[in-house]
């Protein structure tokens, strides 16, 4: 049960050697060892989505993932949306479209927000509400969310 | 009316337009500071063994092999905990009759629910202690568990309390005029319906967590918590832990969803803050989503028998009810789980005139987790009954829905007037706002599509709700009971010498934006920009007293504080700038951060440079002069026991006849909430609002087998509204500003929820019509829909 391993990955472009219980999963690592706390827990049994995160350029549960399993790989969390994954303008239209309340959905939000964004898809509304209904919010309704994402991708086809 | 009423004389630079909320940029940056969130040095974990029975006596439990594990610091079992705490009990003196014995953090002698904790162990980690209570043996002894609501009364069902003679906790009955006379007479049609109304809970994203931290010396306990209250958790946990109050801090930083799930006292939580206070080091405590489950407080579970009378021409004669709703064990402390039903028995038909009334509700224990105040308590079931049974009327008699809300809601110039069950309105706009609704959704092109639809085999329903809703509650609400729940709220205004505000408040974020609107009304009120507003809200040891965020109270009662505060300053600011200046203070007015010429608006001084006039160089002033660059006002409603908001809604949806799905196409919302302060966001508040509606409408229900035993106690098997179900909700607002405040805000936050389940049903009974069937239950789930058709 206790048994330790040592790991090492990037996560938002810095390098971690660490050693981790082998049973940890990746959200209460990145939470709990390296005080990434923007990253949220809603569930621990990968349905809310808001643990999501980008494991190796793709979204994964960080809830349903090992820290062990993270070893060697590059790791981006909503503390690195802004800068490595050029979200700043997901970010200010979530913002000024008001696409969040409490804010304990966001950060696995945005993730899927943005691989839908990066996959070019279009500003669909049905596409958009299909992609995101694997995150979980309680508070908006969703549909300011679909605006900002909406926005987003016409700002960047308008450009 | 109180305060000054000239502040809105002028156009305002903030309130009433859409300002992105300032605090939402660190949230989108991963920067929130949730309850979770904290690690303190020394800091350990309380993880609770929870009883997996719904009754079952406790024999004994030992805890010798856990105790030998791994990073475990002690344990402590009901009996520990109960040596620390003064039990308490949740009743109140305005509800005559409302019964519920004392209770204890932790289970003692008996459980009486699966999942009431029994057991703590503190230790290392969260992981640790799991592995822990696989250790601890408790030697239960299983007794019959009371599930049923309606079973739970006969006289041979098994007592959950042996002290009282049956398993009601409440009854009250509310009769005006005689219902049963009214409805007996020759040209009065009669339809009566059973309702049912499943159990659901909030599943707030961010479970309940707390970090409790006893500081030895100071004798201070900090409870660091993830609610809507602070003030009365620190009078609770001073008077049951027997300590000073003033001892006891309580603080709120970001909250990841409440919708009234954390406004009440937890015994879990309440533990956490005596192992603290016993082990002088910090503790958390972080439900996980299993425990949440059935350990948050769940809602609605109505059972109700309603009957309404209409002459053929629409005219409502009366209507009445019968209502069985299941608490839980306990009634839920401090606020008791009897105000849903009061507000059921207060609300149901308030938006109409009628003359006739009989309600009937019974409060009932039983074996399952415990009931309280929910978003929109008592809402959506009053407004269901009402609604739902005027459209059903409608339809016997061959009436538009439309058309039978006209002849019967209270008209807009009947203003002040009371409800057939005596709530006092004004300032109230049912007409208005079904008139705009009709605008905003088409009805006419909806009911032609509708005819078309059919031909074609496709059913589509229009449903709709007119609504009222408890809003900036007077101390009627609770106070007057004997609660220690503050009606009142304070807010703090004060200029730095750098000429900024900084501003804090009693009432609290969850994300609903107060900290915006309450930064919004201090910019515009006092005269400052919006940039330069910091908010403290949250801190018991920093912001005026005051009862947080309940009953859409917020931005009516905290932002009229805020108001009154911010003009306070401004006065004592002018006076002071009239000396420096040597002019007269009511030839000065401050705008954007400048004293200015009131008439000219030529530029005087600007704030900080004055602030550091004041606090650097006093020498300057006159001696007789002792400016005060801090305000301080408090609020609270006098002239009615609550401010209603009302409103009108409409749900369109689709109802696939062959697999029981129910599609919502569109919905509409009309509000008139007063004056609206930040359009964006009340806009929002409607549509999650809406959304919490849908999700109990359609969706949500907390199953329960005969044993109780919760069955779908998962995220993964409890179904909340998911993005690609969810309609597009089209938001509208009237304007009629309530004349109990200069702000003239009523409460927004609710409405949404309370409405919304009605319409839905509505259309769902409106779509199947043609098929001559109806369905009465909530959450409407595609079995229920298959059943109704008969096809299974
Ligand atoms: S916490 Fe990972 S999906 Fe919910
Ligand atoms: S903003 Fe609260 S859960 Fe989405």
């Amino acid at each position: 049960m206790n048994k330790t391993a040592q790991i090492e990955l990037i996560v938002n472009g810095e390098k971690y050697f660490e050693n981790v219980p082998v049973r940890m999963n990746l959200a209460d690592f990145l939470r709990n060892k390296l005080g990434l706390t923007g990253t949220h827990v809603g569930c621990e049994h990968g349905v809310c989505g808001a643990c999501t995160i980008f494991l190796d350029g793709v979204t994964a549960r960080s809830c349903l993932t090992l820290a062990v399993q993270a070893d060697e790989t590059e790791i981006t969390t909503i503390e690195g949306y802004e800068t490595d994954k050029n979200a700043s303008d997901l970010i200010k239209n979530f913002h000024k479209r008001n696409a969040l309340q409490c804010g304990y959905c966001t950060p696995g939000m945005l993730a899927s927000s943005i691989e839908y964004i990066e996959q070019g898809n279009p500003p669909d509304r049905k596409k958009v509400k299909e992609h995101i209904s694997g995150n979980y919010c309680r508070c908006t309704g969703y549909q300011a969310i679909v605006d900002a994402i909406c926005t987003t991708i016409q700002e960047r086809q308008s450009r | 009316m109180t305060g000054p009423a000239t502040v809105f004389d002028k156009p305002t630079d903030y309130i009433g337009k859409s300002i992105p909320r300032s605090d939402a940029a660190r949230l989108l940056r991963g920067k929130g500071r949730y309850v979770d969130d904290m690690q303190l040095p020394r800091m350990v974990h309380a993880v609770f063994l929870r009883s997996p029975y719904a009754h079952a006596k406790i024999n004994a439990i030992d805890i010798s092999q856990a105790m030998k594990l791994p990073g475990v610091v002690a344990i402590y079992t009901g009996k520990d905990i109960a040596q620390h705490v003064e039990p308490y009990v949740g009743v109140l003196s305005h509800l005559p009759g409302l019964r519920s014995p004392a209770q204890y953090p932790l289970a003692v002698d008996v459980a009486r629910w699966q999942g009431e904790p029994v057991a703590v162990v503190i230790c290392a980690s969260r992981a640790l202690g799991e592995d822990a209570l696989e250790h601890i043996r408790v030697d239960y002894e299983k007794l019959t568990a009371v599930t049923d609501t309606l079973n739970a009364l006969s006289p041979d069902a098994p007592l959950i309390h042996e002290e009282y003679d049956s398993n009601l906790a409440w009854k009250r009955q509310v009769e005006v005029g005689n219902l049963e006379e009214a409805l007996a007479q020759d040209d009065v049609v009669v339809v009566e319906k059973q309702i049912k109304f499943g159990r659901h809970t909030g599943v707030t994203l961010e479970t309940r967590a707390t970090v409790c931290d006893y500081i030895p010396g100071d004798g201070q306990l900090i409870m660091y918590y993830a609610g809507q209250a602070p003030h009365m958790l620190q009078f609770i946990l001073a008077k049951h832990l027997d300590m000073l109050e003033e001892n006891v801090r309580v603080v709120a930083h970001d909250v990841g969803g409440s919708f009234g799930i954390k406004v009440h006292t937890y015994g879990d939580e309440i533990a956490t803050a005596i192992v603290a206070k016993l082990l002088k080091r910090p503790v958390k405590f972080t439900a996980d989503r299993l425990e949440s489950f059935v350990t948050d407080i769940h809602a609605r579970d109505h059972f109700v028998d309603a009957k309404i009378g209409v002459k053929k021409d629409g005219t409502i004669v009366g209507m009445g009810f019968n209502d069985f709703t299941g608490i839980g064990p306990f009634s839920m402390y401090p606020r008791t789980s009897a105000i849903e039903c009061n507000q059921i028995l207060n609300l149901t038909g308030a938006p109409y005139q009628f003359e006739h009334y009989h309600a009937v509700g019974h409060v009932v224990f039983q074996n399952k987790t415990l009931m309280c105040q929910y978003r929109a308590v008592g809402h959506p079931i009053a407004m269901a009954i009402s609604d739902c049974m005027i459209e059903e009327a409608a339809r016997v008699i061959g009436m538009d829905p439309v058309k039978i809300r006209r002849k019967n809601l209270i008209p807009d110039d009947a203003y002040p007037t009371k409800s057939t069950t005596g709530m006092r309105f004004d300032d109230l706009s049912h007409h208005a706002c079904l008139d705009k609704l009709l605008e905003i959704m088409d009805y006419d092109a909806l009911l032609e599509d509708q005819q078309n639809a059919r031909g074609n085999g496709i059913y589509r329903g229009i449903g709709f709700v007119s609504l009222v809703e408890v809003t900036n509650p007077s101390p009627m609400f609770y106070g007057v009971g004997g609660a220690p729940i503050a009606s009142q709220d304070g807010a703090t205004v004060r200029l730095d010498a750098a000429g900024a505000l900084h501003i804090s408040s009693s009432v609290t974020e969850q994300g609903q934006g107060t900290n915006a609107i309450l930064q919004q009304i201090a910019a515009d009120v006092f005269g400052v920009s919006i940039e330069r507003v910091k908010v403290t809200t949250g801190d018991t040891a920093t912001v005026p007293y005051g009862g947080g965020t309940w009953a859409s109270r917020g931005a009516g009662i905290g932002g009229e504080a805020m108001l009154l505060a911010s003009h306070a300053l401004k006065e004592q600011v002018l006076d002071t700038a009239a000396v420096i200046l040597q002019a007269k203070p009511e030839d000065l007015d401050i705008a954007f951060g400048e004293i200015v010429n009131k008439g000219s608006r030529e530029r005087k001084i600007s704030l900080g440079d004055l602030a550091k006039i004041v606090y650097y160089r006093g020498n300057e002033l006159p001696h007789d002069l002792k400016p005060e660059l801090i305000a301080t006002r408090h609020y609270r409603v006098t002239d009615f026991p609550f401010v209603f908001t009302n409103g009108a809604m409409a749900a369109h949806v689709e109802v696939d006849t062959n697999t029981g799905l129910i599609k919502i196409l569109h919905f509409w919302a009309v509000e008139d909430c007063g004056r609206v302060i930040n359009p964006q966001l009340v806009d929002d508040q409607i549509r999650g609002g809406v959304v919490q509606g849908i999700g109990g409408a359609l969706y949500e229900e907390c199953v329960y087998d005969s044993d109780g035993q919760m069955q779908n106690a998962s995220m993964a098997d409890y179904l909340v509204p998911m993005a690609s179900e969810m309609p597009e909700i089209t938001v509208a607002h009237v304007e009629t500003y309530t004349k109990t405040s200069v702000l003239g805000a009523k409460g927004a936050g609710e409405a949404g929820t309370g409405g919304a389940p009605a319409a839905i049903m509505n259309a769902v009974n409106n779509a199947l019509e043609p098929l001559n069937c109806g369905l009465w239950q909530m959450p409407m789930t595609p079995e229920r829909v298959l059943k109704a058709l008969g096809k299974i």
